[in-house]
């Protein structure tokens, strides 16, 4: 505890930071780390060692691991099994503050600083302790002599809100340097980046890796900031270590191969062979924006046919979300079309229901359901407005309600202490089988599943993935967009890859090369 | 049906936490009712005053004889409109406090109305009074609504704001364009005529705003509990992504909600004009709108609820004068009540779902 303040303080008034030999960053290691969240095992025995003075890439998809290992090194989690070493001593590291006491510290993937606050104010509050009354005339010429000694430099009395997002994650890294940081882990630090920014901050932290100031711990899934910037890789699939080499021993091929791994995964056995079809889903060049309006889709072209299911493979944040958000009525179509068996499609109560489309979004509880509202109300919001539901057009008839609630029940196995039970009350598998329930009620044309088994157990996994094959058996288009490629094998007729918002990739499932698609993904076609 | 332990516990133990959960709706605001007075009574005891006395006496001030009773009636019949200006929209996930702009407008706007049609047959007056009073209100919150939908703007901020706005035009008209020149004191609009004017209740010295509040808050709450378009409101306030998704016309709903509070504001000031004034002026501006605000949250924005609480905080109105006659407190003390509860009453927001009554039944 003191330690870290002490050090916190001693780089205020710079003394340890400059980085002529008077501490260089220790050797961390992980060793044999595990880690299983309700018996899921998401870490398996993962080891790691991060050399002094180098920059490492911890490579992999998601929910392959990279985040529990961090977060096991950082103190947030505490690992199963395994052990930490700093320096070659094992070290407990039980908050984010013991890790800053090794002088271990963390940049986010979104920024944790104070928009309308200065630079300097935001330095100053990540301090442990703080003076009761600050000498700001003090701590600004300790600042400013600090900023000297930086290979970036930001003006510290400038307001955070006025700097562009590259400065912002310098300022993020500065402030680890501040506290006394020798070892920094940075997590997918170019999401939020343009390119060029992220190369000249990967660059900079790569310089003073080289210099010995530093070493680096970069979570990411661009092949592209591997090959540039690190020296060693890591990579991670299924919460196990799969091969740990420098980065000049690694062709972008194989880190593709290693990353999804080799083997096509098994299909799905209760498909039924069909001929195909007539169009059911088409989308025709569709783009659309991000929140803060740069464009994210950028013109998806893609057909899916009844009776078929479309898998979308992709590194997430490619532009599958807002895909979905579009599809979903949750984001406006800038331009482009989307058609249901040849009709124009928008998502209005009316044409949900005339073109029968429905969508399975991840997270349901947040995208799909009103938590405080009963069980049975969540499962008519399709057709709450229609018979048997209403009386003379506007009256709801609570009965109804009911009764298709207990229905659903029955049918989907959900697990609640009745129909009148908050849905937000229920296991994320449950929640997810009433929507289930709700989605695939009726005769159902269209079918858009996003990440339809995300955090879910192995159970309720099986569960769902046999009930959309059973709707693509029974002729339903089936649009399924998914991070995890083995859930777009098992299920898929055939895959489409996307990268930066186009779909760069189709191959039917049977004849399809999983490096290929790996190769793909990572946009080194 | 039991949930939970029950298995666990033999069946005929009474299972305290059950209840206890069961009953937070009620007695959480119970709670904090009881709190209020309790900080009031201090309050008041810092005065020099008793404080059972004072409640005492509050009590025969508002409940305690018909004429007090009727007292309270005439303060509660406009609140039960005001509150839904904040009930309807809130269902639709808005917290909209501009009711008192709306309620001023709306009486403005039935003010001209009962001058410019002054010879025609007291239904047709009447009527398009309240026509106008409701219209304009729903357009006065409806705007905040659709800036919310179309623009994103805070409408909680807007319908604030937009009530000076309401109370500057107001001003500016009854001293300017519709002044009557023999309002020479309070500058006002002409006076619709008291053969005209909307008289009692039969029997009461109420007028009949409290029969139009009562009839409106059980519409509106049978609008949202037992309607699609309540179903649909519900949703979106709910989770606008799960509206989106279920093909809902977000924005529709959230300015139809806003229209339907605003012009049960705008209504309230309708009476304001037709049966108390007879002309608007700067009268309307009494603050009902505000109060009108905190029976809406008192009430947890359920319709039926607005009803029992207007009555409780029309009495706290009510009692007022008493209190300045008995104990030479000022005529403002019930203002402090009314402020203390609203504070209480939100702060009492953050104890649902927090209370941990297995351990306090375990205890016993």
């Amino acid at each position: 505890m003191s330690a870290a303040a002490v050090s916190g303080r001693q780089t205020a008034l710079g003394v340890d930071v400059s980085g002529i030999g008077v501490k260089g960053p220790p050797r961390v290691e992980a060793r044999a780390m595990t880690k299983q969240f309700g018996g899921n095992v998401v870490l398996d025995q993962v080891s790691l060692t991060l050399e002094p003075g180098t920059v490492h890439a911890l490579l992999g998809e998601n929910g392959a691991g990279k985040s529990t290992l961090v977060k096991c090194l950082m103190g947030f989690y505490q690992a199963d099994a395994g052990e930490l070493l700093v320096n070659g001593e094992v070290v407990a590291v039980k908050s984010p503050r013991d890790a800053q006491a090794h002088g271990i510290g963390m940049v986010y993937q979104h920024f944790t600083l104070v928009e309308n606050m200065t630079v300097a104010e935001n330095l100053l509050i990540a301090r442990q302790t703080l003076p009761a009354i600050i000498d700001w005339k003090r701590e600004l010429a300790d600042l400013t002599a600090f900023m000297r000694r930086m290979p970036f430099h930001i003006e510290p009395t400038r307001l955070v809100r006025q700097l562009a997002a590259g400065e912002k994650q310098k300022l993020e890294i500065l402030k680890q340097l501040y506290l006394g940081s020798r070892v920094i882990i940075l997590d997918e630090p170019t999401s939020v980046l343009t390119p060029d920014e992220a190369d000249e901050v990967l660059g900079l932290v790569r310089q003073m890796a080289e210099r010995g100031e530093l070493s680096v711990l970069i979570i990411t899934h661009k092949f592209r900031e591997v090959l540039a910037f690190a020296d060693h890789v890591t990579i991670l699939r299924r919460g196990k270590l799969v091969a740990s080499d420098r980065v000049r021993n690694l062709t972008p091929a194989q880190m593709a191969e290693l990353m999804v791994g080799a083997e096509p995964p098994k299909q799905s056995s209760s498909r039924t062979d069909s001929a195909p079809r007539e169009l059911a889903l088409e989308l025709e060049r569709v783009e659309a924006d991000d929140d803060i309006g740069l464009r994210v889709l950028e013109g998806v072209t893609l057909h899916v046919r009844a009776g078929e299911i479309v898998g979308i493979a992709g590194v997430s944040g490619n532009g599958q979300d807002e895909l979905v958000e579009v599809l979903a009525g949750q984001r406006p179509l800038r331009s482009g079309s989307v058609r249901v068996a040849g009709d124009h499609y928008r998502s209005t109560r009316e044409h949900i229901r005339t073109r029968r489309v429905r969508l399975l979004p991840e997270a349901p509880l947040k995208n799909a359901c009103v938590s405080h509202m009963t069980l049975a109300h969540n499962i008519a919001f399709r057709d709450y407005d229609r018979p048997p539901f209403t009386l003379l057009r506007w009256a709801l008839r609570p009965a109804a309600f009911k009764k298709r609630a207990e229905e659903a029940i029955r049918a989907f196995r959900i697990r609640t202490p009745g129909p009148l039970s908050p849905i937000g009350q229920l296991s994320g598998g449950n929640v997810q089988r009433a929507v289930l329930a709700r989605e695939l009620a009726g005769e159902v044309r269209v079918l858009i599943a996003a990440n339809p088994c995300f955090g879910l157990d192995f159970g309720a996994v099986a569960e769902i993935r046999s009930r959309i094959m059973d709707a693509r058996n029974a002729g339903t288009a089936v649009l399924l967009i998914s991070a995890d490629l083995e859930e777009i094998f098992a299920l898929s007729d055939r895959i489409l890859v996307m990268s930066e918002g186009r779909i760069v990739h189709e191959t039917p499932a049977q004849t399809a090369d999983v490096r290929e698609i790996g190769r793909h993904m990572a946009g080194h076609a | 049906m039991a949930t939970g332990g029950a298995p666990n516990a033999p069946s005929a133990r009474v299972d305290w936490a059950d209840i206890g959960a069961r009953l937070e709706p009620f007695l959480i605001p119970l709670f904090a009712l009881f709190v209020s007075l309790a900080l009031f009574g201090a309050f008041v005891a810092l005065a020099g005053q008793p404080p059972l006395e004072v409640y005492y006496q509050m009590y025969r001030g508002a409940f305690g004889t018909w004429f007090s009773f009727q007292n309270t009636l005439q303060r509660a019949s406009p609140l039960l409109l005001t509150a839904l200006c904040t009930a309807l929209p809130a269902r639709a996930g808005l917290i909209v406090i501009g009711g008192e702009g709306a309620f001023v407008m709306g009486g403005l706007a039935a003010g001209a109305t009962g001058v410019a049609l002054a010879g025609s047959p007291r239904a047709v007056i009447l009527g398009a009074m309240f026509a106008a009073g409701a219209v304009v209100g729903a357009i006065w919150i409806g705007f905040c609504g659709f800036l919310r939908a179309r623009r994103g703007v805070n409408e909680t901020i807007a319908s604030l704001l937009l009530t000076y706005i309401g109370i500057a035009l107001l001003n500016h008209f009854v001293e300017g364009p519709l002044r009557d020149p023999e309002s020479l004191n309070k500058p006002s609009t002409r006076h619709i005529g008291e053969a005209n004017m909307l008289g009692s209740i039969p029997g009461l010295d109420v007028h009949w705003g409290l029969v139009a509040g009562v009839v409106a808050c059980l519409v509106a709450y049978v609008l949202m509990e037992r309607t699609v378009f309540g179903f649909s409101a519900a949703l979106v306030g709910g989770n606008a992504r799960a509206a989106k998704l279920s093909g809902v016309k977000v924005a529709e709903v959230i300015v139809i909600t806003c229209a339907l509070g605003g012009a049960a504001a705008g209504v309230a000031g309708s009476f304001e004009v037709a049966a108390v004034h007879g002309r608007a002026n700067a009268s309307l501006v009494a603050g009902y709108g505000y109060a009108g605000i905190l029976v809406s949250f008192l009430a947890r924005h359920n319709a039926l609820a607005i009803i029992p609480v207007s009555l409780f905080l029309g009495g706290i109105a009510a009692s007022g004068g008493l209190l300045q006659r008995v104990f030479a407190l000022p005529d403002a003390t019930v203002n402090v009540l009314q402020g203390i509860l609203f504070v209480v009453l939100i702060a009492s927001d953050t104890l649902y779902g927090r209370i941990r009554w297995r351990s306090l039944a375990g205890a016993r």
